[in-house]
């Protein structure tokens, strides 16, 4: 049995870049990736930013290899996933036995609304093709099959935190030797559906999120996928891996569908069971890659769970959401991916548009980008809807 | 040394009066239809009245089967809660995309969006119970059930947890119904329920339920299966490759195929989806026992969970209900069950319970 799960690649693609390269890049340019819809078709174009990818359809289908009217959550998913797999130095993948776990919160749902206009004038008309991929499972299979993956196959929706709960369960099927290596990680494109619930929330910001900022009024919805490639003791011996995933922990708030507690206990209990995984203790974690949406509602729950653990002292953090947006189902793989890039090469991400410190709270996120940082540890933090909080911890060797 | 994990309280909320309690299937509920819905418990001995007026029945039958499932374990609160649901809250989710669309992006309130998300029925659950636990939901088609009892399996496993409330379920909805019927996967004509299974022609009928499990490192006193083995098969080649997939499963399981006593399977009354069954068992299990399911529940991504539920009860009782028999006679001594299913010939799955003395 694998004792240890390391952490042998990771791709991105998001509104701050078509790779993971690009996306580095934007964080040291202080280019965040939000604007004006131009993809996403919306009667909200001109009122709420959004941090799209940067490529029409016709372009990631080009860049992926697929049919141009398949779901952008795949098209996104096969790119961020085949760029994992090239940067782990794993060759040929038929070679391996080999698990894809992809968190997704609405799978097809950017064409399914295009087919409901339709269907709802008729319900024997609207093309089938446009719902042929609806279930959140299918888009992991057509990333699968596209990859060449057979071994296991699975989804999951944990509304924002299906990134991570996927890197956690990745972790459990090498451990208990299912497979070798699991690609895992999220993928979602802005649709009307998820920009119209989130509107009727109404934390949508009309302005660029300003996430951890005493003035903050929401956040900006995002899209994108990002994947980490988990494997084996034996298989990492044979490379050269970026770190590895060395605790982590999912505990439910239990508090409201959609609303933090007031004091944060899910976010406290996943941070908490990760550090205890790791065998660490809290001074030990070097940066938090935060949540931080930007409501007001979540940035103080996480920061009283941070303040609560880590006081008085706190490691470096920011969310890295200031540039991708809230990409959901995309967030916790993307943040992955970057935070263990963060631990690989010392790397502290900047929070964009900070200016005024919370009342709540004693600690300020990070700015600047700075790299070369002595970071052994670092936690990734994804909490969402229906209670959902879990908490990674990376680490090197 | 592996530990054991055993089934100690399950609840199912099906097309049948499985919700009910008493002796099993000894109310057959017989449908001439094409899609089948669930009998509804009363919600209100677990649901406050004012929250089930805005709970889809999604979620009701979830927490509906979730609760059965606890109190039959005599447990209150697990340490973790996974579910698994290929279609996820598809009622809300079609109340908020039709209003959407109806109302051309304006004036939309967010209930439905709330409660359209995969994760509402795991979250309800949680909230109800006031569980801070692992709470995961997987929703991968015909996987779902299994990708939940394997995440489970394996953090019973590991130690993380003593007792982990797992469930299967969807609903099936005018929408979904209209939708997925236009891809040709129901009959065209109403089928009776103990007819289904013999029908000469395409397609199957619609089913919805939940089956929701407490598992455990320790028995309890009344417990009667063990979950001794889980396994799935993506997108299989040829009908070969499943033999051998079970051939191999039924070997780490340390067991072959006269080992297993009874045979239940997912035939769903549709010719061609029903052919891999009858391979499966010329190839392997030419002479054994056989029950099915499908006809009492209908077709849907996570009826695996039912056919988990009944074949416990088997156990339980030591008996198969006639209407569940599909194949010659069960014996006596009923020791392992091996629950073969596939939903749509890409998602194969086993499931092999054994009997706890």
């Amino acid at each position: 049995m694998s004792e240890k799960v390391w952490i042998a690649g990771g791709g991105v693609i998001s509104g701050i870049g078509l790779n993971l390269r690009e996306c580095l890049q934007a964080f040291r340019e202080m280019k965040p990736g939000m604007g004006a819809m131009k993809y996403l078709s919306s009667v909200h174009r001109n009122t709420f930013p959004v941090a799209e990818v940067k490529a029409d359809n016709d372009m990631l289908a080009d860049m992926a290899g697929l049919p141009e009217n398949i779901s952008r959550t795949a098209l996104l998913s096969l790119i961020a996933a085949r760029e994992a797999w090239q940067s782990s130095g794993l060759d040929d993948i038929s070679r391996y036995r080999v698990g894809l776990v992809s968190g997704n919160t609405v799978g097809g749902m950017d064409k399914t609304e295009d087919f409901f206009a339709e269907y709802l004038a008729d319900n024997r008309k609207g093309r089938l093709h446009q719902v042929m991929h609806h279930e959140c499972g299918s888009i992991t299979e057509i990333v699968a099959d596209a990859l060449g993956i057979r071994h296991h196959v699975s989804t999951i929706s944990t509304a924002c935190s299906s990134g991570a709960n996927a890197l956690m369960y990745g972790y459990r099927l090498i451990r208990n030797n299912i497979v070798d290596v699991v690609i895992a990680g999220g993928t979602d494109a802005l649709t009307r559906f998820t920009l119209n619930g989130f509107n009727t929330l109404m934390i949508l910001d009309q302005q660029p999120c300003r996430p951890f900022d005493e003035t903050r009024t929401g956040l900006n919805l995002g899209e994108g996928a990002g994947y980490v490639v988990l494997v084996s003791d034996s298989l990492a011996a044979q490379l050269q891996p970026w770190c590895r995933l060395s605790g982590f922990a999912n505990a439910n708030d239990a508090y409201h569908q959609t609303a933090s507690s007031p004091d944060g206990t899910g976010n406290y209990l996943a941070m908490k069971g990760a550090l205890d995984m790791s065998g660490l203790q809290p001074q030990q974690i070097g940066y938090i890659n935060l949540h931080g949406t930007g409501t007001g509602n979540n940035d103080v729950s996480e920061g009283i769970a941070i303040n609560r653990i880590f006081a008085p002292h706190f490691p470096a953090m920011s969310s890295t959401k200031s540039f991708t947006g809230h990409t959901l189902g995309a967030s916790g793989g993307i943040e992955a991916v970057l935070s263990a890039v963060s631990v690989k090469e010392g790397i502290i991400y900047p929070n964009a548009r900070f200016e005024h410190q919370m009342k709540e709270l004693p600690f300020t996120p990070a700015t600047a980008w700075s790299e070369g940082n002595d970071l052994r540890h670092v936690m990734s933090n994804s909490f969402g809807f229906g209670g959902n909080c879990s908490s990674l911890v990376f680490s090197s060797f | 040394m592996m530990l054991t994990i055993y089934i100690n309280g399950t609840g199912c909320i099906s097309p049948q009066e499985t919700a009910a309690g008493g002796p099993l299937l000894a109310n057959l509920r017989e449908y001439e239809q094409v899609k089948l819905a669930t009998v509804d418990p009363d919600y209100k001995q677990w649901i406050d009245v004012k929250q089930i007026r805005r709970m889809s029945r999604v979620v009701k039958m979830g927490v509906g089967a979730a609760n059965l499932s606890l109190q039959a374990a005599g447990i209150t609160q697990p340490d973790a809660i996974v579910t698994g649901t290929a279609y996820g809250c598809l009622d809300d989710t079609g109340v908020f995309l039709t209003k959407m669309v109806n109302q051309q992006e304006e004036m939309l309130t967010p209930t439905a969006f709330i409660q359209s998300t995969h994760n509402t029925v795991g979250g309800q659950i949680a909230l109800l119970l006031g569980c801070n636990g692992y709470n995961n939901t997987f929703v991968h088609r015909g996987f779902s059930f299994e990708n939940a009892l394997l995440d489970t399996v394996m953090m019973l496993r590991e130690g993380s947890a003593q007792n982990i409330l797992v469930g299967g379920l969807d609903e099936l909805t005018p929408h979904s119904y209209q939708i997925l019927s236009r891809f040709g996967l129901y009959k065209k004509e109403p089928v009776k329920t103990m007819e289904l299974l013999k029908s000469p022609t395409r397609g199957t009928i619609a089913g919805e339920g939940a089956a929701f499990f407490t598992l455990g490192t320790q028995p309890e006193q009344h417990t009667v299966a063990e979950l001794t083995g889980i396994s799935t098969l993506y997108k299989p080649m040829w009908e070969g490759e499943v033999i051998g997939h079970i051939m191999k499963f039924l070997e780490d399981n340390n067991c072959t195929p006269n080992d297993i006593d009874l045979l239940v399977t997912g035939r769903n009354g549709d010719i061609d989806q029903d052919d891999i069954y009858e391979e499966v068992v010329e190839a392997l299990f030419p002479e054994h026992p056989e029950a099915s399911f499908k006809h009492l529940c209908g077709e849907y991504p996570t009826a695996a969970g039912f056919g988990m539920w009944l074949a416990n009860s088997i156990l339980a009782d030591q008996a198969v209900p006639d209407v569940a028999m599909f194949y010659g006679k069960a014996p006596r001594s009923i020791k392992k069950i091996l629950l073969y299913n596939h939903h749509q010939g890409t998602h194969h799955s086993l499931i092999l319970l054994s009997h706890v003395e």
